[in-house]
């Protein structure tokens, strides 16, 4: 979104100024802001986290420390259906990597990357805590657990 | 209040682990089915919280008769109403069988599973509407809170709760009743209590679910907490992992508040409790309680030097209390039956019971509560009904990523603070991850390294610098490139980076490779001095597989399911395996009618 001017700018900014507006100009709220605007905008562009410094009266430095602090904040465009795949221990000893090797291949992308048509964004967590169906993976909010690599292409031909 | 009486009650389980083996669904066909046989007004559907057993979800309780079914779907629905909700008669093929003698079990209590846990935190998980203020009313629910603001003093229920010898369940085990203590002695026009949820040891999950499964459990322990130090605020700091939680929780502090528990003037007493949730953003070391306190005060979450300790100066530089979920879920307990109730169950040193996530290779994965002082076989062996594909036990970890690994020969082990400490692991938050003879000991100590060296904030120099410089040592044991003299020197960096960083995350960063250096040496060493994994799990030194040309038939069974294509041959001809495309993944070896096929 970058080089919109004028209006264009002001347009685009509306949704981040009416998070804001909720919010007392306090540091205390710069996580929710952050988590409120990433929700509405997918990621979180320099224009937002700008508008998101003034709002809060921090300086942009200190938005940006937080910004790159946290793992749930992104600075990239994410693709329309996220896959975090549990890298925890219980999914490691029940073989997480085989599943991680096949999401892989037939996405194309590595660990943290989104696929060029933006329709997947294929990431690793530590423990999404449903180590009872191990290994696991959650496409968006879905739970997808018990998993054997053969598995893999059906599930994601369902959100195709 | 006029309210319906039922004949049966059926319990569906919606849990997370539930929910995604398909009980939303489930519950759904339930309706309808119960809707299209007009059974609707004699047969009542409750959603519950985690039962604890997720390996065998969807699971569903009917009573008054108590019996438990395991592994249900949609297509079992009718079956169900038609034989047990109508006929009375059980659906034998649905119920629980023990994996040992595989004899049926019918009714939940019977279950070895949970014949042998004693449950206290977890007592109203999967038993009540978590989303039901009243039905959590009608267990007993706020009659502690109740008692605590009504009938005792402060300084009563800080001496009650340190008689009980709870101590904090989180993983150190500090006494909770001292770090109240602590707290209320600090004078102060504002302080706060944290609730930390931030579980983010992998392969711990009973604050998520105490959490989903009893919310107003937890809310009535922080509001005691908060009466005995002198508090009027408190957060739950929860992990944006868990939506489910969130929402339960959100609900339950509706309800509270509506029915005026939370909120001022409480039960007329004059004190004023205010709750907020706030969802953190994806940072273990927020685990941390100074972390933590950073992190809800919207900066970096990284630790700050003890002391000032928080009881002195925490949350915005007031005395803050903080405790974990499953501490919060024992006070009421201990406020409503008394200290020596409490105090009567587990160890000397360490009262009451303990939840562990019981995960792995194991039969029976999920909750269980035990007394502390219960061995770690019990809970393998009769609780978790032994090992996966029977394989042989091979260690057991307990603490996550600041424990360690244990071999067999402390299985009979009796489970404290203590006694964990001295074997070289830790309780941790009670994750107990069952391995057997195919894991790594080194890889699993990498795994574990790997996931701290990436959650390290950076702040201090030896958790920084000295979880990277270990992990490369491991990595390239793992790899085959190990030197003589590695193993010296993983002692000898993990020495200094226990002692000399800032947090608990460094203090315990390298337990997990100095425990299995002390018990698993040599699996180390015959990676170092023979490029040999003796689990066959590292990839880079498996040896790649060879048909014996002489015991071939011929049936190309084995090329049909080579993913690489590496096997080639004619048939009724001798086949063979190339070995610069093998990839030793161990396919074609089960196949073999002949066992022609081993490794090289």
């Amino acid at each position: 979104m970058a080089h919109l001017k004028g209006e264009k700018l002001a347009k685009y900014l509306k949704p981040v100024n009416e998070i804001l507006g909720r919010y007392e100009s306090k540091e205390r709220y710069l996580i929710p802001v952050l988590q409120e605007a990433q929700e509405e905008y997918g990621y979180l562009p320099e224009e937002v986290l700008t508008e998101i410094a003034l709002g809060l009266n921090l300086s942009l430095s200190q938005v940006y420390g937080v910004v790159t602090f946290y793992s749930q904040f992104h600075q990239e465009p994410r693709g329309n259906n996220i896959i975090r795949i549990c890298m925890g221990t219980a999914c490691h000893v029940r073989g997480a990597g085989k599943i991680m090797d096949v999401l892989k291949e037939e996405l194309e992308i590595d660990s943290g990357e989104t696929t060029d048509d933006l329709a997947f964004t294929l990431e690793s967590v530590a423990c999404i805590g449903a180590c009872g169906l191990a290994p696991v993976i959650m496409v968006n909010d879905d739970t997808h657990g018990r998993l054997i690599p053969e598995e893999i292409p059906s599930i994601l031909a369902k959100y195709k | 209040m006029n309210e319906t009486i039922y004949r049966s009650h059926v319990l569906v389980c919606t849990g997370t682990g539930c929910v995604s083996s398909g009980a939303k669904d489930l519950k759904t066909t339930l309706e309808k089915e119960l809707t299209a046989k007009d059974m609707s007004g004699e047969v009542k559907i409750v959603e519950t919280g985690c039962h604890g057993f997720c390996e065998k979800g969807p699971i569903m309780i009917i009573y008054p008769e108590g019996v438990f079914y395991c592994e249900v779907n949609e297509k079992d629905v009718k079956e169900i109403v038609d034989e047990h909700l109508l006929k009375g008669r059980t659906v034998e093929r649905l119920l629980f069988k023990e994996p040992m003698t595989e004899e049926q079990i019918p009714s939940y209590q019977d279950i070895d599973f949970y014949k042998k846990q004693q449950r206290i935190s977890l007592k109203n998980c999967g038993h009540i509407d978590p989303e039901s203020i009243d039905e959590y009313i009608a267990v007993g629910g706020y009659e502690a809170a109740g008692k605590a603001l009504t009938l005792m003093e402060p300084q009563e229920i800080i001496d009650e709760l340190k008689e009980s010898g709870l101590r904090g369940r989180g993983g150190g085990g500090f006494p909770t009743g001292l770090k109240w203590q602590f707290a209320r002695n600090t004078e102060s026009d504002k302080k706060y209590v944290i609730c930390n949820a931030d579980e983010g040891d992998p392969g711990a999950f009973m604050d998520r679910s105490l959490l989903e499964g009893d919310p107003h459990g937890i809310i009535e322990g922080m509001m005691i907490a908060a009466y005995a130090i002198g508090a009027d605020e408190a957060y739950v700091y929860v992990r944006a992992e868990y939506p489910l939680a969130i929402t339960r929780l959100e609900k339950a502090i509706q309800d509270a508040e509506e029915y005026g528990l939370l909120g001022e003037n409480i039960f007329d007493s004059g004190f004023n409790f205010k709750l907020h949730i706030k969802e953190g953003a994806g940072a273990f070391v927020c685990g941390e309680e100074t972390a933590l306190m950073n992190s809800i005060e919207g900066k970096r979450g990284m630790p700050k030097p003890r002391p000032p300790y928080p009881s002195v100066s925490g949350l915005w530089g007031k005395p803050t209390n903080i405790n974990n979920v499953e501490t919060f879920a024992n006070v009421p307990y201990i406020i409503k039956e008394g200290a020596e109730a409490f105090s009567s169950i587990g160890t000397e040193s360490s009262a009451g019971t303990k939840v562990f996530a019981l995960t792995g290779k194991i039969n029976n994965t999920g909750l269980v509560e035990v007394p502390m002082g219960t061995t770690l076989r019990e809970v393998i062996f009769e609780i978790g009904g032994g090992l996966d594909k029977n394989k042989k036990f091979k260690a057991v970890q307990t603490g996550g990523p600041s424990g360690g690994c244990l071999p067999e020969e402390y299985l009979n082990l009796p489970i404290d603070y203590d006694s964990l400490l001295d074997a070289g692991t830790m309780m941790g938050s009670g994750g107990m991850v069952v391995m057997d003879e195919d894991s790594c000991m080194v890889d699993v100590a990498r795994f574990f390294l790997n996931f701290t060296q990436s959650e390290s904030c950076g702040k201090c120099t030896p958790c920084r610098e000295g979880t990277k410089r270990m992990l490369e040592i491991l990595n390239r044991i793992t790899e085959g490139e190990g030197r003589e003299g590695d193993i010296e020197l993983l002692e000898e960096l993990g020495d200094h980076i226990k002692s000399t960083s800032l947090c608990g995350l460094g203090k315990s960063a390298p337990n997990p490779v100095l425990s299995t250096i002390t018990h698993f040496r040599k699996e180390y060493e015959a990676h170092i001095n023979h490029q040999n994994c003796p689990a066959g799990a590292c990839q880079d030194l498996l040896s790649t597989y060879v048909i014996a040309a002489e015991d071939c038939i011929g049936c190309g069974k084995c090329a049909k399911v080579c993913p690489v294509d590496a096997i080639s041959g004619e048939i009724k001809g001798v086949f063979a395996i190339d070995e610069d495309v093998c990839i030793a993944c161990g396919a074609c070896e089960p196949v073999c009618p002949v066992d022609a096929i081993s490794q090289g």
